[in-house]
């Protein structure tokens, strides 16, 4: 059996909040990834899902359990693990090329090759004429294109997206989890995506992993409905809707991240509102 | 070549209103002294004080004492803004720091400069160290504190990421603390450097033989030539705003157009 990609066993955290009080993010949570697997996490707030994220990518360190990637322990960031965030993070002041080259910038890579590689990066996220764009020039969806390139620039085997596209609205969105994957096809990568949204992780994952409420562990997994590529009409197929219930039904009443009539009552609703 | 079609235009927009506004001060100038009719040693017509201003440069009187006022004020300004980044720097990195020396700081800035530079010159002599030393802690204060906002208002979110991708203490720095800090740092040095101006002049006051402080001084004493102080006033605020601009083009060459 191979390695896989990410395994995360028995992890704790715990955070001390404004009085104090230790609030218990993640109780014992066990999540194994295969490579280039693409794996989808959802939960309610406050499940931890952001929290997994960042000790996976090494930028908390859990008080128990081990995490690996790549069979390797993880006692902190490193460049085999690309992050997107849930804003663009650019740097305002760079413009896109040197955004997207700033990890290679930072890795020591020479000007010439870094910038070489950071036009490659801008043609993959569909960016190429807008590297002399500043951030503030740019779209919120074009911000997060970038940052995704800049995610990409270090060739991690792993890329670790916290609610990537939780900004923008929900067409914007469908559309930019189908450019992930196209992304996705064309690079290495593992994949995990924390998202707030039932029909995304649908869309998107292999496998969607569904935490419980506070103190977060897995409650269930779900596999995907739909063998690969996958488009935007796949929204409408019953398979993915069937998956969704079923998301749904195991958030239950409590666990309603995103209330979106679409996702309750189906998709024919929208064009109604 | 846009961007030259468009800056022609614009040019004219900016150059406009402060042409207008030029010759609507000389206007108000010169109707308070017709209306007010003042001698020349109380309020001196505009085209005589110019005509003052180009005879003073002409004959030899301005250029020393304006060259001895510039020497004092770039040493000073250089020496107080280095002060001002390192000691900022200091107060932003250590809280240590900011609760020992802060009060100090403040109670420094408080004092008015006015009260101190006799005492300064007392200690320093009536040379250029003890007026470089006045345009120093004249200008460290709004660089300081400009410096300490600056370096605070680094998005941590940025910093995050920069940690994400494994970016060492020192990249940290350079890579985004300084870019982040930068207007905040450029807004307190455009504040320091008309400071400047301000202490020299005081500095020069305070004990001296040559500077525009001391032109003005003369010239209001014992030349009594009110022209002349008028033309020396001139300098200055020349100065003041030669340096002013100076900085803004720094400032426009490291900070961009970021909005």
């Amino acid at each position: 059996m191979t390695t896989p990609a990410i395994r995360v066993v028995g992890v704790r955290r715990t955070f001390a909040d404004r009085h104090e009080v230790g609030v218990q993010a993640l109780d014992g949570l066990t999540l194994e990834v295969a490579p280039r697997e693409v794996v989808a996490i959802i939960g309610p707030n406050g499940s931890g899902k952001s929290t997994l994220l960042r000790i996976i990518g090494g930028l908390l360190a859990p008080d128990a359990g081990t995490v690996e990637v790549d069979g390797r322990p993880v006692i902190g960031p490193d460049r085999s693990v690309g992050f997107v965030f849930q804003e663009p993070r650019l740097l305002p002041w760079r413009d896109a090329l040197a955004n997207v080259a700033y990890p290679l910038e930072l890795a020591g890579v020479p000007k010439a090759i870094r910038e070489a590689r950071a036009h490659d990066l801008l043609r993959l996220v569909g960016l190429d004429g807008f590297a002399a764009a500043r951030p503030q020039q740019l779209s919120g969806g074009m911000r997060q294109r970038v940052s995704i390139a800049r995610a990409l620039a270090l060739e991690p085997s792993v890329l670790l997206l916290d609610e990537p596209f939780s900004a923008l609205d929900a067409l914007a969105r469908e559309r930019f989890d189908i450019e992930l994957l196209r992304v996705w096809e064309r690079t290495n990568t593992t994949v995990v995506l924390v998202t707030h949204s039932i029909l995304e992780a649908v869309l998107v994952a292999d496998r969607t992993v569904v935490l419980s409420p506070r103190p977060g562990h897995v409650l269930a997994e779900v596999a995907a409905a739909l063998g690969r590529p996958r488009r935007l009409e796949d929204l409408a197929r019953p398979e993915l809707l069937e998956a969704a219930a079923q998301i749904r039904a195991l958030l239950g009443p409590l666990g309603d991240p995103d209330p979106d009539p679409r996702e309750i009552l189906g998709s024919g609703i929208e064009h109604h509102r | 070549m846009t961007t030259a079609r468009h800056a022609r235009p614009a040019r004219w927009h900016t150059a406009l209103p402060v042409l207008v506004g030029a010759v609507g001060f000389l206007g108000l100038w010169q109707a308070v002294d017709v209306v007010g009719n003042y001698p020349p040693y109380i309020l001196p017509e505009p085209a005589v004080v110019a005509s003052r201003f180009v005879r003073a440069w002409a004959d030899g009187t301005m250029a020393p004492h304006a060259v001895a006022t510039m020497r004092e004020i770039i040493l000073g300004f250089l020496v107080g803004a280095a002060a001002a980044l390192a000691v900022g720097y200091l107060l932003a990195r250590s809280r240590l720091a900011n609760l020992v020396l802060s009060p100090y700081l403040v109670a420094a800035q408080s004092t008015p400069i006015l009260a101190l530079a006799p005492l300064l010159s007392l200690w320093f002599g009536s040379g250029l160290l003890s007026k470089v030393v006045i345009c120093a802690l004249i200008v460290f204060f709004p660089v300081a504190v400009s410096t300490l906002v600056g370096l605070r208002s680094v998005d941590s979110r940025l910093l995050e990421l920069g940690h994400s991708l494994r970016a060492t203490r020192r990249q940290l720095f350079t890579t985004l603390e300084i870019p982040a800090a930068l207007p905040s740092v450029m807004g307190g040095i455009r504040v320091g450097v008309t400071l400047a101006v301000v202490g020299a002049i005081i500095g020069e006051w305070a004990g001296g033989d040559e500077g525009l402080g001391v032109l003005i001084n003369l010239a209001r004493g014992s030349l009594f030539d009110i022209p002349l102080m008028f033309a020396t006033l001139l300098t200055v605020a020349l100065i003041g705003m030669a340096l002013y601009g100076l900085t803004i083009l720094v400032e426009r060459r490291l900070v961009g157009d970021r909005s």
